[in-house]
């Protein structure tokens, strides 16, 4: 519910700033914003930036292109292994390597588990956030077998560095397949213990739906991509718009809703959990045999000169990584384009004239994770 | 001399009755925030307290006693004398309800006529303590807590009260041992499924308990009411709450479910006390139980649900009361 | 009208089953493990700090020292030193030390090791007082190792 902005226009010498500061049980991240309240009715937002800025882009123009690996997870530590993809998708263009194919299907998989870990973690923290104090602790319990099978695999739990130029650096044995087709079996049957317990719940679905609503405009003005652009109606997903790696093979949908409010991207990512389960499968009836790395990788990655380009599906968005090279080994420039910060960008016009339990109601579904617009 | 004689077995009867009132309150506060922390563990498919004594038995002790020790801060533009009387007012009022509850028929500190009155009135001043506690923080977070806390409070208050009237007016009498009495053949949960239905969301919403716990919202406004408080004065909130929750359950015990009544056993009249204990924990496990389930309604729903659900479902309920113990 | 009724009852319907699904898991066994009374095995994969590893045959460590692993390693926390000995064909290894506070766990040393001599360890249960107890030094930790 929210009011009408020009009828409380004319008070503003009743409203005071509230702090929602960078520490705050509701901001993920060391996120501030300055609210301008009236009442309880959010009147203007400023969202701070900065505090957790650390020169990711900056760092990248000192060392080899390729040393730049472990930084991409710190970004976005949540679909860690998406990045790293990208990347090396990146230096794989510039430098004009051919990967095999079976290190398409481990990219695919290893990407696909993160991005359902990404959405679990995202499950539970927005229901923590709105006071349910259980389905977080459920979410995590199915968490923790992805965290194990890739841990088995990379050898990280959360900040991986598994994705090298030209491939993968280690191989997947068939422990990982059982294991990994044991949680595609898990992971669906406990999808309607979580439709009971947290989708169909009156309260819930009182404190999501018609809050915060978008339009396919305001996205396009902002920028606004993934599961909150799939909730207004547009089916756009770069898996399908721009495929890369191996992407065209596979059979999956695309969740979409039409009404935009927090509701509609909240079944969007729920429904990406099990278009991600029918990927996996698909991709681990097609495992192909073969290398895990290309065949000739030069030491010394120079890059021809130019500008290059790669974009994948992040968890959160379109995320793109954009490389200037002056034809040394160095990069000269690179811009990593993370979807959190457009997303965020879109929340002073979305949530004018909002209590405040729907600021965080709507904050939370944008799903945002700091470390990645502060980079 | 005489006079100190005569006196003797009320001064007696006093002193007893405000020992057991602390034990009742201390040991409730044990009791109950063990077994919140055991269930919200095994709700969430982990053990709880574990470490401290065998499966954790003492940790609501030792938690106490770091409670006891840790320094009182006050900040610095907060209202000193009204921040410190806040806790005090959570905490006393909650021992007086404590006396004219019918733990058996034989068992309760004073018979009063308007037994129910004074409950509901000293519960009431919960509200006040919040509001006081809110203000006097100097904090904005502290201030929203407490404007949400004294709305809620007051409206849920009024179906708590028709729901209950409908039961006096099957009963004629607001002593609560005359109600219990009243309930011999027949359980009033039976007679008015409805007002026990209604009762029970506005004893949620009345002791501040999730999915009604905006005024303590953690997520959203970090501690709500309590922010500023540490130590004793947070833990005599605590206790107020626990009371609190004790008091209500067994007014509902006591209303819908037959107070002590039940299978009788030895010595009947003193040991019913075991009948009315087991009804008033499996109350307050059901709260237990539905706070650790529920996300947080938002306030405007809230009040809401309050003015268009539970109002005229308390009046036609009471309505129809009257209609009946006109005709029958 | 009809929607305040049929909202009252698929609401509380709603509710009722979500109680079911908590209850539920209030009888079920728990799945934490309480650390550190039980601890897991690690799996043999887990990336530890970097250590020497020993040669299965002669009982010392494979390091040639030529600085590869102090090359490619992007924060810079590898410091190798070897020297030219009377008798010893190539260098040998005289400082091996890691600077684990500021690794990054990217396994780029581990990779490009032309003898395979570095190794991931398996140790998870680290903390220390002070910044000093981090700067591992491998050589004599793989010399104490039996």
């Amino acid at each position: 519910m929210s009011i009408d902005v020009e009828v409380l226009e004319d008070s503003r010498h009743h409203r005071y700033v509230l702090n929602m500061g960078p520490q705050h049980p509701s901001t993920h991240g060391v996120l501030r914003v300055l609210l301008e309240l009236e009442g309880e009715y959010a009147m203007e937002l400023l969202p701070v930036l900065g505090y957790g800025h650390r020169c990711h882009e900056k760092i990248a123009e000192f060392k080899p292109a390729k040393s730049f690996m472990p930084n991409t997870a710190r970004m976005d530590y949540l679909g860690a292994l998406i990045y790293n993809q990208g990347f090396a998708q990146l230096l794989e263009k510039a430098a004009g390597i051919e990967v095999p194919e079976r290190v398409e299907y481990i990219r695919v998989i290893t990407s696909e588990l993160n991005r359902i870990q990404s959405h679990l973690l995202w499950y539970g923290a927005y229901l923590l956030d709105l006071g349910a104090f259980t389905p977080i602790m459920y979410a995590f319990d199915d968490r923790e077998h992805i965290l194990d099978i890739l841990e088995d695999v990379t050898g990280s739990r959360l900040t991986y560095c598994y994705a090298r130029v030209g491939g993968v650096s280690k191989d997947i044995d068939d422990k990982f397949v059982t294991r990994t087709r044991a949680f595609i079996d898990r992971l669906r049957s406990r999808f309607p213990m979580y439709e009971d317990l947290v989708n169909g719940n009156i309260i819930l679905q009182k404190r999501l739906i018609d809050v915060g609503e978008l339009t396919p405009q305001i996205c396009a003005r902002y920028g606004i991509t993934g599961p909150l652009l799939r909730g207004t109606g547009v089916a756009y997903d770069i898996r399908r718009a721009e495929p890369y790696s191996i992407y065209s093979k596979f059979d999956f949908e695309i969740p979409t809703e039409t009404k935009g409010d927090c509701m509609a991207s909240f079944l969007v990512r729920f429904r990406e959990l099990e278009q991600s389960l029918r990927i996996i499968e698909q991709a681990l009836d097609g495992l192909p045999e073969g290398p895990i790395m290309a065949a000739k990788v030069p030491k010394k990655l120079k890059l021809p000169a130019g500008d290059y380009n790669s974009s994948v599906e992040a968890p959160r968005g379109e995320l793109s990584y954009y490389l200037v090279s002056d034809g040394s080994d160095v990069p000269y420039r690179l811009k990593v384009r993370t979807p959190s910060y457009s997303n965020l960008s879109v929340v002073p016009e979305m949530c004018r004239g909002m209590l405040l339990s729907d600021v965080v109601s709507a904050m939370g579904a944008l799903d945002l994770v700091i470390p990645e617009i502060d980079r | 001399m005489e006079i100190f004689y005569s006196i003797l077995p009320d001064l007696i009867r006093m002193v007893v009755c405000a020992v057991c009132g602390a034990v009742i309150v201390f040991g409730n506060a044990l009791v109950m925030g063990y077994a919140e922390r055991k269930l919200a563990g095994h709700i969430m498919l982990r053990p709880g307290p574990m470490e401290v004594g065998f499966h954790g038995v003492y940790q609501l002790i030792v938690d106490g006693l770091k409670l006891m020790g840790k320094q009182l801060v006050i900040p610095k533009n907060a209202d000193k004398p009204l921040f410190m009387l806040a806790p005090l007012l959570a905490f006393a009022p909650v021992f007086v309800p404590l006396l004219v509850i019918p733990f058996s028929s034989k068992l309760q500190g004073f018979d009063l006529d308007i037994g129910l009155l004074v409950i509901l009135a000293l519960a009431s001043i919960n509200l006040l303590a919040v509001l006081i506690g809110g203000w006097s923080s100097n904090n904005k977070y502290s201030l929203f807590g407490a404007f949400r806390a004294v709305s809620q409070n007051v409206a849920y208050e009024i179906p708590m009260l028709l729901s209950l009237l409908s039961i006096i007016f099957m009963t004629n009498t607001f002593s609560l041992k005359g109600i219990v009495a009243a309930q011999s053949p027949v359980w009033f949960i039976v007679l008015q499924p409805l007002a026990f239905l209604i009762y029970l969301v506005s004893l949620v919403a009345e002791t501040n308990r999730a999915p009604f716990d905006l005024p303590e919202a953690e997520s959203e406004l970090t501690a709500g009411f309590h922010t500023e408080y540490s130590g004793m004065s947070f833990s005599l909130f605590v206790l107020g709450e626990y009371a609190n929750m004790f008091i209500v359950s067994s007014v509902a015990t006591v209303f819908f479910l037959g107070g002590s009544s039940g299978i009788p056993l030895p010595y009947f009249e003193y040991s019913g006390v075991i009948w009315f204990l087991l009804k008033v924990y499996s109350l307050m496990f059901f709260l237990v139980w539905i706070r650790w389930t529920y996300p947080r309604t938002r306030f405007d729903q809230l009040m809401n649900f309050c003015w268009k659900y539970l109002i005229p479902f308390s009046l036609v309920n009471l309505l129809i009361t009257v209609v009946m113990v006109k005709l029958l | 009208m009809k929607s305040y009724f049929s909202e009252l009852f698929t609401g509380g319907w709603s509710l009722i089953l979500g109680l079911k699904v908590t209850i539920k898991a209030l009888f079920s066994p728990i799945v934490t493990y309480q650390y550190p009374r039980e601890k897991i095995d690690v799996t043999p994969n887990y990336r530890g700090h970097i250590d020497l590893v020993k040669d299965a045959e002669s009982g010392a460590h494979k390091c040639i020292s030529c600085g590869s692993c102090m090359r490619e390693c992007p924060s810079d926390c590898i410091v190798v030193e070897g020297e030219k000995r009377e008798g010893v064909k190539g260098k040998a290894l005289t400082i091996f030390t890691l600077n684990f506070t500021k690794c990054s766990l990217c396994g780029a040393c581990v990779e490009v090791c032309p003898t395979k001599a570095l190794d991931y360890s398996d140790e998870y249960e680290l903390a220390g007082f002070a910044r000093e107890d981090f700067h591992y030094d491998l050589l004599k930790r793989v010399e104490e190792r039996e």
